[in-house]
């Protein structure tokens, strides 16, 4: 019996690590979607420091050339959201930012790692435009899967279901 | 019949939920009196709003940058390229029934495209043509 709950536990942490899995924290608020996937993906808390979260969500007015102003309580909402599920150590390290820059998960030193073997041609692609755009890629992404088998990158040779 | 009619409405969460829906028409009118009594949207002056590339930020330049040039189409964000759906009632007829949305996206890319807000008139004339739905 304990060694049946020791294996049970140990299989729910290993699903919960998996590196081509991040699902969304089941304490997620609706306005996390409502309010941060609409202008992209709700991206995975996991994939940014807590305070990282908290220099963005302190300046919402100035979103990367855009403005994602939210009214203060909807703001402090997600900010607690964002900071408690936010990731911690080598999985969100990154280089330094110039000062006056908001941190990007792009920029992480995992982000860069993983996705090495994708050609500067295909980051330009059209139908790609942005790294940020994890959806272009990651079919599944709205979903918070991020499988091979799952992939379709364009312009990119030899990735399953290329559709070129 | 009229008993099971009255059930539905009852159930309908649209007839008597709290925050009732609104139409674009009324949204619209809303916008045209707050502008002033004697205001007429104008879908032309909407269409000419729609399309003006206001010359406050490059890659924002104008509301059609990121709905297209036709309410009726799908769009796409011109920084982050995600798709947005279309933004005429007629193809997306979840547009313009929600009023605190509605007033929040008009003061986000108002501001961004055009650098100030826009006035009551301006949102009137707008709802005006992308209700058109052409
Ligand atoms: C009005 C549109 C808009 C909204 C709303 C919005 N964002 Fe963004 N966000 C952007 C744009 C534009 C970028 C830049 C994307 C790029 O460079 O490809 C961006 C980038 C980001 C990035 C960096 C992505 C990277 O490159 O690593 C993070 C993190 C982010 N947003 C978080 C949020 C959060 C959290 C919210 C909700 C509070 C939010 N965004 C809401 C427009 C928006
Ligand atoms: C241009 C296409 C493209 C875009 C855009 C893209 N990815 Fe990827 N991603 C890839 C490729 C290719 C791999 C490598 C897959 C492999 O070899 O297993 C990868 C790998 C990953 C992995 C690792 C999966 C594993 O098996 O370890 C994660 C997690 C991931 N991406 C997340 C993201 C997120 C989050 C975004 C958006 C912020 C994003 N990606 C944007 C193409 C892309
Ligand atoms: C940078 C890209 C971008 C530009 C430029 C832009 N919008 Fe939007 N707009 C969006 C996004 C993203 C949404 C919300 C996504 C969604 O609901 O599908 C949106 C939603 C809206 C809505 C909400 C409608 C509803 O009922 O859901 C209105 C109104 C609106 N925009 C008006 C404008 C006006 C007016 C302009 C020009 C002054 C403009 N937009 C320019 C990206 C843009």
């Amino acid at each position: 019996m304990k060694r049946a709950m020791l294996f049970f536990a140990l299989a729910a942490l290993s699903a919960g690590t998996r590196a081509d899995r991040l699902p969304m924290p089941a304490d997620a608020p609706p306005a996390f979607k409502a309010e941060c996937g609409s202008c992209h993906l709700a991206f995975p808390p996991a994939l940014l420091a807590a305070d990282d979260w908290r220099q963005i969500m302190g300046r919402l007015d100035k979103h990367y050339g855009d403005n994602a102003a939210l009214d203060e309580a909807t703001r402090r909402q997600l900010e607690d959201f964002l900071a408690k599920n936010a990731g911690t150590g080598r999985r969100v390290a990154r280089p330094a930012i110039l000062a006056g820059e908001l941190p990007r998960l792009t920029f992480t030193d995992r982000f860069r790692k993983k996705h090495d073997e994708v050609p500067a041609s295909t980051w330009q692609d059209q139908r790609v435009g942005s790294p940020a755009h994890c959806a272009a890629c990651h079919t599944q992404a709205e979903q918070g899967s991020y499988r091979e088998r799952e992939l379709r990158v364009p312009g990119m040779a030899g990735k399953r279901h290329d559709h070129d | 019949m009229q008993r099971s009619l009255f059930l539905m409405a009852l159930m309908s969460p649209a007839a008597f939920g709290p925050a009732m829906a609104d139409t674009p028409r009324q949204l619209g009118e809303a916008y045209s009196a707050a502008a002033g009594a004697a205001y007429q949207a104008s879908a032309r002056r909407g269409a000419d709003f729609y399309a003006r590339k206001f010359g406050v930020s490059e890659k924002l330049a104008s509301c059609a940058a990121c709905h297209t040039d036709q309410p009726a189409q799908s769009g796409q964000h011109v920084i982050t390229h995600k798709a947005i759906k279309p933004l005429a009632p007629n193809a997306n007829a979840e547009r313009f029934t929600d009023p605190a949305k509605v007033e929040k996206w008009f003061k986000r890319n108002c501001r961004e495209v055009v650098g100030r807000e826009c006035s009551p008139g301006e949102k009137a004339d707008f709802i005006a043509f992308v209700t058109e739905g052409r």
